[in-house]
C-alpha cells in the first residue's frame, strides 16, 4: 500500500513557532468578511495537540466574559497568519481537558513567560 | 460518458483556495491504453476499450493473450468500455491521460463496494428490528418480523427483503467534485468517498 500523504504535494507549514498543551498563545486568524480581509486574534491556553502530518490541530480554550471558548485549528491552515507564544505552561498531561471541569483559579497554568 | 480507469488509493484531506480543508479520496488514474475501438459498422455500437494495470503474461488467459499480442500490446490487468461519443480520432495503442478532466469539474465514479458477507436486514435493508425487550421478549431484536399473509395467497412473493450477502455491488456515486489533478503524477483528486476499498479499481466517468 502506498503512502498517500507522501505522494500529496507538501501542505505542512513549518513558519510557526513550537508550541505545546499548556502554553498561552494567541493565534492570528484571517477573516474575509465581504472582499475585505483583517485579522482576528484569538488568545488562551492549548488543551490538546493531535493528529498528525497534514491532518495536525490543536484546541486554544479561553474564557470570554465568564464562558469557556473553544477553538480547534487545522495546524497547517493557511488562515492563520501568525501564532504567538506569550507564556509556556508547566504542566503533567498532554491533553489538559481537566481544566473544562475547572475555574477561576484553579483553572490557571503555571509557567513562564515566553 | 468519456472516462477513465483509475485505482483507489486511498483518502486525505487537502486545504483549498478558502483555506477550507476537504476531504478527498487519491485515486492513480491511467494512463490508460486504447486496446480496441469498436465502431456501429462493426460492432452495433460506439466505444473504446481501455486497458490499465500490468498483468503478466503467465497470469492471463491465453485467448485475450492473443487479443494483446495481435495489436502488439502489452496485457494489461482491467478493461472497461467507454463511450467516447462516437469520437474516431483514437487509434489502438494512444494513451487516455487524467487530463481528459478539468479542475471544479463533477464527475461520476464506478466500482465494486466493500463485501460484506452474510448481513442480516437491519445492517442489509435498513430494518428496525422487532419491538420492545420487555414483556418476556428475549431474542428478536433484530429479526424481520413477519414476511407475508397466511392462507392467502400462502406463498412469499418474490424480491421479499431478506438476510444475506450485502456488498461487493457495482456502485456509482454521480457529483463528485474534482478538487485537484496532478498530471505528471497521474493523480486525481476527488471530493468525498469512493465505493471499494484501497487498491481497488474504478471507473471515472465524465458527466
Amino acid at each position: 500500500m502506498t503512502d498517500i500523504n507522501k505522494i500529496l504535494p507538501d501542505q505542512i507549514r513549518s513558519d510557526f513557532p513550537k508550541f505545546y498543551p499548556g502554553d498561552h498563545i494567541l493565534v492570528q486568524v484571517r477573516v474575509v468578511e465581504g472582499d475585505k480581509e483583517r485579522i482576528q486574534t484569538f488568545e488562551g491556553d492549548v488543551l490538546s495537540i493531535r493528529g498528525e502530518g497534514s491532518n495536525r490541530t490543536f484546541t486554544v480554550r479561553k474564557i470570554s466574559s465568564g464562558v469557556g471558548v473553544e477553538r480547534i485549528f487545522p495546524v497547517n491552515s493557511p488562515k492563520i497568519a501568525k501564532i504567538e507564544v506569550l507564556k509556556e505552561g508547566n504542566v503533567r498531561r498532554a491533553k489538559l481537558y481537566y481544566l473544562r471541569q475547572l475555574s477561576g483559579k484553579a483553572a490557571r497554568i503555571r509557567g513562564k513567560e515566553a | 460518458m468519456s472516462g477513465i480507469i483509475g485505482k483507489k488509493l486511498g483518502m486525505s484531506s487537502v486545504f483549498n483556495a478558502q483555506g477550507e480543508l476537504v476531504p478527498v479520496t487519491v485515486i492513480q488514474a491511467g494512463p490508460c491504453k486504447i486496446v480496441s475501438v469498436k465502431t456501429k459498422e462493426k460492432d452495433g455500437y460506439d466505444a473504446l476499450q481501455l486497458g490499465f494495470g500490468e498483468k503478466k503474461e503467465k497470469n492471463i488467459s491465453k485467448p485475450v493473450l492473443g487479443q494483446f499480442k495481435k495489436k502488439e500490446l502489452t496485457p494489461n490487468h482491467v478493461l472497461r468500455e467507454f463511450n467516447f461519443q462516437g469520437n474516431t480520432e483514437f487509434k489502438i495503442g494512444d494513451e487516455i491521460k487524467v487530463d481528459l478532466f478539468k479542475e471544479g469539474e463533477k464527475i461520476k465514479v464506478r466500482a465494486k463496494s466493500k463485501g460484506k458477507g452474510f448481513q442480516g436486514v437491519m445492517k442489509r435493508h435498513g430494518f428496525g428490528g422487532v419491538g420492545g425487550t420487555t414483556h418476556g421478549q428475549s431474542d428478536r431484536l433484530r429479526a424481520p418480523g413477519s414476511i407475508g399473509s397466511s392462507s392467502f395467497p400462502s406463498r412469499v412473493f418474490k424480491g421479499m427483503r431478506m438476510a444475506g450477502r450485502k456488498g461487493f455491488d457495482n456502485v456509482t456515486v454521480s457529483n463528485l467534485k474534482v478538487i485537484k489533478i496532478l498530471a505528471e503524477q497521474n493523480l486525481i483528486l476527488v471530493k468525498g468517498a469512493v465505493p471499494g476499498s484501497i487498491n481497488s479499481y474504478v471507473e471515472l466517468i465524465k458527466s
